[in-house]
């Protein structure tokens, strides 16, 4: 039977489990001396629920284990050398038995153990699914059963199928936490297993960073100085800085302070449409119009700029967070109380100097902190940089020419053919961590103090 | 309550010193205030007189706050707020295009319902307004400035020890005198005040209350408040608002003992506000 | 008392006097000031708008004449001399399924393996009857796919030999960037793409009006292709990004609106909770390329999952955004007040029924708009398909999530990097163009379901 058409049935039960609930509620209620605890529909969902939720566990538990157990179940009957052989020869031979199972063959004479294997696997098979379809019928009709026979009056059916769904809710909160949790552990686990390879101190603090080819068995591996990749970003980052910044500032002090409603209400989401721009669009921008461009300008001025290089990454990722620098720091700056720019003004102050005197130093702790979620977004930004740095991981200072950065050296190491167990592979895993702890420690300071200013003007 | 009326009455009695044939400081002919299309002051009429305490009673939603804000054009500052008619300081119409209003800002100073000191140390929230306008060339000179006018709003004994400390540091009363030696700072003509107690306790009031007696000796004090007692203990005059218009303005004595329009003598006999 | 007080007037008149002066002096100067300042925070925003205009500007330039390629309307004529085809084998008694597709591959190389070009070659010939002795290169005009697309229409369907049928043939790419311009057509002989005689030709039919400009389909209905670069198309990645979006409505917005209900409805204000609070948001701003590599050492690592799958891309981009959503509903449920609640659970109505029947029903334009939101921003991007394995090419529609498929951003990555420059800048504006659009739709959706239940309270 098929998975989906299991599903449905379970469903469909489920829905009669309901009706059977309802009905059997209302004729309690008819008979019985006391009002019914809940609401009809309480009951008939209790019953719903412990009609499928049992099955519909074994189900997935049987799924989860299924493949498992069937390789398990046929490994006695293969050769020793195919089981001795590496992970992709077992599966092929696996495959082979699995066709052979489902009756869709092989092209050529399957050979005896195979037969046998296949005939072992479809025996296992059915008697394992066809257990599972009694467990779970038994289930179901139990659960069935036994919750009809608990429905009276005094069952708080609301107060259980609402703890159910509490859980539930709680179950969903937690995945934000796993997926913090497994992205460190992976993250760490990884990193552990490149340091086996490379010793941390020569990745912290060499200056040099030439992986060589993955080659198994070689003593050669190269050199993985992290040293050249993190400049990179930080100069790239610079430069981004230098553009949002001054520009986004401005434009926030702009429409918060000057800006007529009517030009407010049309800049304010023209600009913000710059932050919905995917990055691969950012990328491919800065490497056909702003890096030719800066490329020309330092052929008209004499400097030699590369078409690809950390000014026009940089640069462009400016442009891309300049409504985010805005949009938090309008956010921020309208929330210093009018009371603060009254006493100002009423004191004789144009409004420019009522903006730089009091206005800006009462909203600069929230300021900083939007500087520096900008900042941690410049640090992990990737297609931009893959596209037009110009990937070249050399210490240099120079942001005419090209560099590599954090997040272009994790996508180079992962999207090449290298082994995943090599340290090639392993040291974006390294590379992600560092990028990880940096952005999370900017995070973590900037929430904090604009979560700090929030409460001061609340 | 009678009581302490009488009493108010009895002091403020000796503070109406200037005759009332003293020199017209500011003039307000048909001021009316439009916030969008609503008519929120219909048409005021007042004259204030140089170096007098002038109070605004009334109910709240009177438009005593308004009109006072005209006075120095803070009223610039709220989106579709609109004045007509004529304001003058000096005979100057203050809402004619050739007027400065950072000018008119420095002549007529202003002190807010809150306390508002800048997140600056209390030394740069004095120094500001001299600063911005250039009134001190050198540090001694703004340093002056400052201790005057810190002794002026009976600040300095208390707080000369930690100029440096910042201003929001400060109680609520010390905060708000804090903004009265802000303003008194500029050395402005006149000062406004809106209902500059109504966020302190009966102690910092009394201080303020006896603060803005002793300006009133070099200042034109224009105040707002909702207190009748603190009108009456403060203030020469009363102009009383109702709904928009300003009903009455007479000497604070004859408002409170013997006010001619009924809406006043309701109002100060606790009939409605 | 009297002349104390008029002397003491006119000392104080004579100081602000003085002090007016003074004042006016500062004025011309500090009214500059405020104008440069105001200067400068206008000129901020009209960088911000001219960079918007700028890089739609770009992207729509390079972009739009994509949307039009170059085609060659012929007839072709499935010539049975040419052709010669078998009948599709069909199931043997006693024979395997495995055996029947074995026979089946066989006779479709044997299909390949006929001349298909040939009926190309003659459909041309019709319009450039000089070009009898060199046929090679006549051929050249065609992009190289569309012989395999002559023989999925006869496998398709076989009675279509022997009969005549009007076809629109793309032209290859480089006829495509010779008459758009996008070469420069004076480059000496060796640095042209394209023979002399086969620029001739192209101008020729050009002007004659059998090569034309236009609409490409094949910009929508076929799969990537790296040998006919002509017939490149986004339908593979227009499929994956789909699956994806897909299971990110599927996923992140139950859960996260979800557990946006349990941290803003249910959830005891303690430490723990403070720590999840302050988890989400600090997720919100992770990298999205460490989701990424979390995709990368869990999913594909751990368990094994297929590389380049939808259904990955669809978990890793679901983690990412269920901050964003988190976070939208939460404001959202925030933005509903107390009275509600109060009045539902006033009536006997328990927190639950409350939440879901009074609170959750208000709430949901505002949990949609930034649900739509976290989705649009989900499927533009790129990083985090990268390290899963979405880098390779990939020329098949998938037909599950669990097949190996590209998206559309990836697939404007991989485009950018093709060789062939001159074709593919416009090409990868155009896929660029769908991607906005698609984006766009979305957003416009979300302002429009904020716009049309927006409530004031």
């Amino acid at each position: 039977m098929n998975n989906w058409l299991l599903v449905c049935v379970l469903l469909i039960t489920m829905g009669f489990a309901y009706q059977f609930g309802l009905a059997r509620s209302k004729s309690v209620a008819a008979g019985g001396p006391g009002r019914m605890h809940s609401r009809p529909g309480y009951y008939g969902l209790l019953v719903a629920l412990w009609c499928g939720v049992p099955a519909l566990a074994v189900f997935m538990l049987w799924s989860a284990f299924e493949p498992n157990i069937i390789r398990a179940s046929v490994m006695e009957y293969l050769p020793a050398e195919v089981v001795s052989a590496d992970g992709s020869q077992l599966n092929v031979a696996l495959r082979r038995i699995e066709n052979i199972a489902s009756g869709f063959g092989v092209s050529d004479q399957p050979a005896e153990y195979e037969l046998r294997a296949a005939e072992r696997m479809s025996a296992v098979q059915q008697t394992g699914r066809l257990s599972m379809y009694g467990l779970m019928a038994v289930l179901g009709v139990a659960g069935l059963v036994l919750t009809l026979r608990r429905i009276t009056p005094n069952l708080r059916a609301r107060n259980q199928v609402e703890s159910v769904v509490k859980a539930l809710l709680v179950a969903c909160s937690a995945i934000a936490v796993f997926t913090t949790v497994g992205i460190v552990l992976s993250m760490i686990g990884e990193a552990t297993k490149f340091f086996s390879f490379v010793s941390p101190l020569d990745f912290f603090f060499g200056t040099v960073w030439n992986p060589r080819f993955s080659t198994v068995g070689t003593g050669d591996q190269g050199q993985f100085g992290l040293i050249p990749l993190l400049w990179g970003t930080i100069m790239v980052s610079i430069v981004a800085m230098l553009i949002a910044v001054p520009v986004g500032l401005m434009t926030a002090i702009y429409m918060a302070e000057y800006a007529p409603g009517w030009l407010r209400s049309m800049a304010k989401p023209v600009i913000e449409v710059l932050a919905g721009i995917p990055t691969i669009v950012y990328g491919f921008f800065a490497l056909v119009t702003v890096g030719p461009f800066f490329h020309g300008l330092g052929q008209m001025i004499g400097i030699d700029i590369r078409a690809t290089s950390a000014l026009t990454a940089g640069v462009v990722m400016g442009i891309m967070i300049i409504p985010f620098v805005s949009s938090l720091s309008d956010d921020i700056i309208t929330q210093v109380p009018k009371a603060m720019r009254d006493g100002s003004l009423g004191l004789g102050a144009t409004k420019s100097e009522t903006i730089r005197n009091v206005v800006l130093p009462a909203a600069l702790p929230g300021i900083v902190g939007a500087f520096l979620l900008a900042a941690s977004r410049a640090i992990g930004e990737t297609m931009i940089v893959v596209l037009a740095a110009g990937n070249s991981p050399v210490l240099h200072a120079n942001p005419f020419e090209a560099v590599s950065t954090v997040t272009v050296t994790i996508v180079n190491q992962l999207t090449g053919d290298t082994d995943f167990a090599s340290p090639q592979s392993l040291v974006a895993f390294a590379l992600g961590l560092t990028l990880f702890v940096i952005t999370l420690g900017l995070n973590v300071v900037a929430l904090y103090i604009v979560r700090k200013y929030r409460e001061q003007y609340e | 309550m009678e009581n302490n009326l009488q009493r108010s009455l009895a002091a403020a009695e000796g503070t109406v010193g200037v005759s009332a044939a003293a020199k017209i400081k500011m003039t307000a002919r048909d001021a009316r205030v439009f916030y969008g299309e609503k008519e929120a002051l219909h048409g005021v009429n007042l004259d204030i007189r140089e170096n007098e305490v002038l109070a605004f009673i009334g109910p709240s939603g009177c438009g005593k706050s308004t009109f006072l804000r005209c006075l120095n054009r803070m009223n610039d500052t709220i989106d579709g707020c609109r004045v007509t008619g004529k304001i003058e300081l000096d005979g100057e119409d203050i809402y004619d295009r050739s007027l400065d209003v950072v000018l008119l800002r420095a002549r007529v100073g202003m002190v807010f319902q809150k306390p508002n000191p800048f997140p600056k140390s209390i030394y740069d929230n004095i120094a500001y307004g001299p600063k911005l306008h250039g009134l001190a060339s050198t540090r001694a000179e703004l340093d002056e400035v400052v201790e005057r006018s810190l002794i002026r709003a009976g600040l300095w004994d208390e707080v000369k020890d930690r100029l440096d400390q910042p201003g929001t540091g400060l109680s609520g009363g010390q905060q708000q005198r804090l903004c009265i030696a802000r303003a008194v700072a500029v050395s402005p003509e006149v000062i406004l005040m809106d209902e500059p107690c109504s966020a302190l306790d009966p102690i910092a009031t009394a201080k303020v209350e006896q603060l803005i007696t002793e300006l009133a000796e070099n200042f034109t004090i224009v105040i707002v408040t909702h207190n009748m007692q603190q009108a009456a203990r403060v203030s020469n005059r009363t102009a009383f608002f109702h709904l928009g218009d300003l009903v009455e303005v007479d000497d604070t004595t004859h408002i409170f003992t013997s006010p001619k329009d009924k809406r006043t003598e309701d109002y100060i006999t606790g009939r409605f506000g | 008392m009297n002349t104390t007080n008029q002397t003491n007037l006119q000392d104080r008149e004579a100081a602000w006097a003085k002090q007016r002066r003074v004042v006016e002096q500062s004025l011309a100067r500090r009214h500059a000031a405020e104008r440069r300042f105001r200067g400068l925070g206008l000129s901020g925003v009209i960088f911000g708008l001219a960079m918007v205009a700028l890089l739609f500007v770009t992207i729509l330039a390079k972009g739009l004449p994509a949307f039009w390629q170059a085609t060659i309307p012929v007839e072709i004529y499935f010539d049975p001399q040419i052709i010669e085809v078998e009948q599709r084998p069909g199931l043997l008694p006693g024979e395997s399924a495995a055996q029947l597709r074995e026979r089946e591959m066989a006779w479709q190389t044997q299909l390949t393996m006929s001349n298909w070009n040939r009926l190309i070659e003659n459909a041309l010939l019709e319009f450039v009857p000089e070009a009898a002795d060199s046929r090679a290169e006549l051929r050249r005009l065609v992009t190289s796919g569309e012989r395999f697309r002559l023989r999925d229409m006869v496998v398709a369907d076989p009675s279509l030999i022997g009969k005549r049928v009007r076809l629109d043939l793309l032209a290859d790419a480089n006829i495509d960037v010779w008459l758009k311009g996008n070469i420069d057509r004076d480059l000496p002989d060796n640095q042209q793409q394209l023979s002399a005689k086969l620029r001739q030709w192209a101008d020729d039919l050009y002007a004659r009006d059998v090569i034309r400009m236009s609409f490409s389909t094949a910009l929508f209905a076929n799969t990537d292709s790296r040998s006919s670069l002509a017939s490149a198309g986004l339908a593979g990645a227009l499929a994956g990004s789909l699956y994806m979006m897909l299971i990110v409505i599927l996923l992140a917005v139950p859960v996260g609106v979800a557990s946006a209900i349990y941290l803003q409805e249910f959830a005891p204000r303690n430490k723990f909770t403070d720590l999840i609070e302050v988890n989400i948001n600090n997720l919100a701003a992770v990298p999205s390329i460490i989701f990424g590599l979390l995709g990368a050492a869990v999913f594909i690592n751990w368990f094994k999952m297929p590389l380049s799958a939808p259904i990955v891309g669809g978990l890793v981009l679901s983690l990412m955004t269920l901050p964003t959503v988190i976070i939208a509903t939460r404001s959202a449920l925030q933005a509903i007040p107390p009275s509600i609640r109060q009045a539902a659970l006033g009536i006997g109505a328990s927190k639950m029924q409350t939440i879901f029947h009074h609170v959750l029903p208000l709430a949901l334009p505002g949990i949609l708009t930034g649900a739509i939101i976290g989705v649009a921003q989900a499927i533009g991007e790129t990083a985090p398909l990268l390290l899963i394995g979405m880098s390779a090419f990939v020329a098949a529609v998938p037909a599950t999530p669990f097949d190996q498929s590209t998206a559309l951003p990836v697939q404007i990555y991989l485009w950018q990097g093709n060789e062939l420059r001159n074709f593919f800048e416009a090409r990868t504006s155009a896929a660029i163009i769908v991607l906005l659009s698609v984006m766009i739709t979305l957003n416009a959706f979300a302002i429009w379901l904020r716009k049309r239940f927006e409530k004031r309270w």
